[in-house]
């Protein structure tokens, strides 16, 4: 399994993404009692990724920085406001009915409570083979032979197959979550804080056993989550999002060597290190994330930013790539 | 050598449940020390919270049954009756909680919920208290205090309901102040500013914190000493600097092991403790972690390791630490400094 990893650290990346997303944004509006829309919650605005074929893209971000929305948008669990997601030549916003059924399979997502996200009166043999059952793969026998394999490879005995939810505990059942993503077998994974609700001792092992799976069955993973150490040790690149919007995008190694948009190194900075000795000089940034109800103007970040100029204030920072693959929203960051 | 404030001593507390007696913490002890920050580390369902809990007597006392001592200022708490206990809880002994929504009432402002504390340990009057609230946000790093004390818990944000809990606990000038899960449910950068808050505070008002938490890092960053708990035990304990650069239990060595460095290797799997906590009414009877350990041999599933002095202030519970310590089996372990 080393190897495998290794292999995977020197492949050079393919040019093609598998997923381009363009320009995408979700406002959610603001209705009176009378359904008269007053305003929007600029939850994303205006993001652009490119998800690489087995490859792992991290979305970082304090929570209400629209890195959820982002990875329910892109499975059509909620519809876009604006944007495009190009995947093998379509726009997978535009499709609908039979062809939006058969996106579904191809993208699957594992969610980040493991006590609300499985059925509590399903079985979970049930479960996992229900995203086969929809999209009428094989017969009842295939169905189940694969959902006792796929349980099996995630660490679940066969004889548990008639078990309820209940009887499982957090990290078993963010296992047979993923189980369950992976019975349709799906190219691409969204990964929605999978191990943020479990305890450090078996948050390791879901890490191994989706690094694993990724290597088996040639996963593209979106990783959403807030825990800085973990998206580093989960993805190749790493988009920061912030009020709806990526400021700071990189692969992993050159984000933490080299982060150059404040909010980035402050984020960086915040995190605390299991190491008394390392005493760091840290930068706290001061006040909370403003409502993405009225989001500041200009650079979103100015309202917090240490740095911040009148022109920071006024005109909204163009992405600009200062080193290879490095792309920084930022009037002052200089490479 | 600072003041001892608090010391637990072999405390046990047991709920009657319907499957029986359920002990959630057997035997835990440990001091507290004015002006130095214990961490209580511990994954969930190892007792840490139960402890605190025990501590300031908020468990259903029909259904729970103490046993130990917690001595503070020569009277053991869990003898003491009710009224006197009312008036060391909140007065002199503080908690504050994880989830600052669910422990501040909806349905009263900030600013009355700080002043009625107030108001119960001090003769101040009204206007008094609410002065005083005003002064004890303030000093939490809320911006404009006077405005915020009118608003109600659902109005301000995860943080700022945090500080309102600290700027409450804080207000009667407790000698010591429970944390339980403080920061847990913040964002790092907000984190960061609590914590400094909390380091703040406890240098001004010279307290004995207790801080209860899953975070490492959290530890590493502002506990002076540390003990670590496995299924209601205390495993290890000692200052944070040995806990993190010389851990004897193979439990502590895995803890600190399986979290992902920032500078760590990306390309190697994490570690891992294989296996999960058993179940607080299936208890093993050797060594608690003997199933999950990689050293356990037969004496450690059969019989229960005390909890030994290994050096000064650093104890520990388990049968082979000596061997593993001359083995240097934890060698690719040491965080590098």
């Amino acid at each position: 399994m080393l190897q495998s990893h290794l292999e995977r650290e020197t492949k050079e990346q393919t040019n093609i993404p598998l997923l381009e997303i363009r320009n995408l944004k979700k406002y959610f509006p603001i209705t009176t009692t009378l359904g008269k829309t007053k305003g929007f919650v600029k939850s994303v605005d205006g993001v652009d990724f490119d998800l690489y074929e087995n490859q792992t893209l991290g979305l970082v971000g304090e929570s209400g920085c629209g890195k959820s929305t982002t990875g329910r948008t892109i499975l059509r669990l909620i519809e876009p406001t604006d944007g495009e997601a190009i995947y093998q030549g379509k726009n997978i916003f535009q499709l609908k009915g039979k062809a939006l059924k058969q996106i579904r399979k191809e993208f699957q997502i594992v969610f980040q409570d493991p006590h609300s996200s499985l059925d509590p009166k399903m079985r979970i043999g049930d479960a996992v083979m229900e995203p086969m059952k929809i999209h009428h793969i094989g017969t009842k026998k295939d169905r189940m032979d694969r959902a006792m394999e796929l349980l099996l490879k995630v660490g679940i005995r066969e004889d548990q197959f008639y078990r309820y939810p209940h009887e499982f505990s957090g990290g078993q059942r963010q296992r047979i979550g993923l189980a369950r993503a992976l019975a349709v077998n799906p190219k691409l994974v969204v990964c929605d804080e999978p191990v943020s609700a479990l305890d450090v001792s078996i948050q390791s092992q879901v890490i191994n056993l989706l690094e694993e799976i990724q290597e088996q069955f040639q996963l593209t993973y979106l990783f959403i989550s807030h825990d800085l150490s973990v998206v580093r040790h989960m993805a190749d690149q790493i988009c920061v999002m912030y009020l709806g919007q990526i400021v700071e995008r990189a692969p992993t190694d050159e984000l933490f060597t080299h982060p150059l948009h404040p909010y980035t190194q402050a984020l960086l900075s915040a995190i605390p290190l299991p190491n008394p000795k390392l005493k760091k000089e840290r930068i706290i940034i001061k006040g909370e994330v403003p409502s993405p109800i009225d989001p500041p103007s200009g650079c979103v970040f100015h309202t917090r930013c240490p740095y911040a100029t009148a022109l920071c204030k006024n005109e909204r920072p163009q992405a600009r790539e200062l080193a290879p693959g490095h792309i920084v929203s930022c009037h002052l960051a200089e490479s | 050598m600072q003041e001892c404030l608090l010391e637990v001593k072999d405390l046990k507390t047991s709920f009657y449940t319907e499957k029986g007696l359920v002990t959630a913490v057997d035997g835990v002890s440990f001091t507290v020390h004015s002006g130095e920050t214990l961490g209580v580390v511990g994954e969930s369902g190892c007792g840490k919270s139960v402890t605190a809990e025990s501590i300031m007597r908020l468990l259903d006392e029909s259904a729970t049954r103490y046993e130990g001592e917690i001595n503070y200022k020569g009277k053991n708490l869990l003898k003491l009756p009710e009224k006197e206990m009312e008036a060391i809880r909140g007065n002199e002994i503080a908690m504050i909680f994880q989830d600052a929504m669910t422990s501040l009432n909806p349905v009263y402002t900030i600013g009355n919920q700080i002043a009625e504390s107030i108001m119960a340990h001090s003769d101040l009057n009204k206007k008094e208290a609410y002065e005083k609230a005003v002064e004890m946000l303030r000093l939490t790093g809320i911006p404009s205090p006077e405005k915020r004390i009118h608003e109600y818990p659902h109005e301000i944000s995860g943080g700022m309901r945090q500080r309102a809990m600290i700027a409450m606990a804080l207000s009667c000038r407790p000698q010591l102040l429970i944390a339980d899960e403080p920061t847990t449910a913040l964002d790092v950068t907000i984190q960061a500013q609590i914590l400094e808050v909390m380091e703040e505070l406890k240098k001004e008002l010279n307290m004995g914190i207790i801080l209860i938490t899953h975070d490492l890092g959290v530890v590493a960053e502002v506990c002076t000493h540390v003990v670590v708990m496995y299924l209601g035990q205390v495993i290890e304990e000692a200052d944070v600097e040995t806990i993190f650069s010389k851990p004897l239990h193979p439990y502590t060595n895995g803890l600190l092991k399986c979290i992902p460095q920032l500078d760590g290797d990306r390309t190697k799997p994490l570690f891992t403790i294989e296996g999960v906590v058993p179940s607080l009414d299936d208890i093993p009877p050797g060594c608690r972690f003997a199933g999950r350990c990689p050293f356990a041999d037969s004496k450690c599933r059969k019989e229960p390791p005390p909890l030994e002095e290994a050096a000064y202030r650093h104890k520990i519970r388990c049968w082979h630490y000596e061997e593993i310590q001359r083995q240097g089996a934890f060698e690719d372990v040491a965080i590098p400094s």
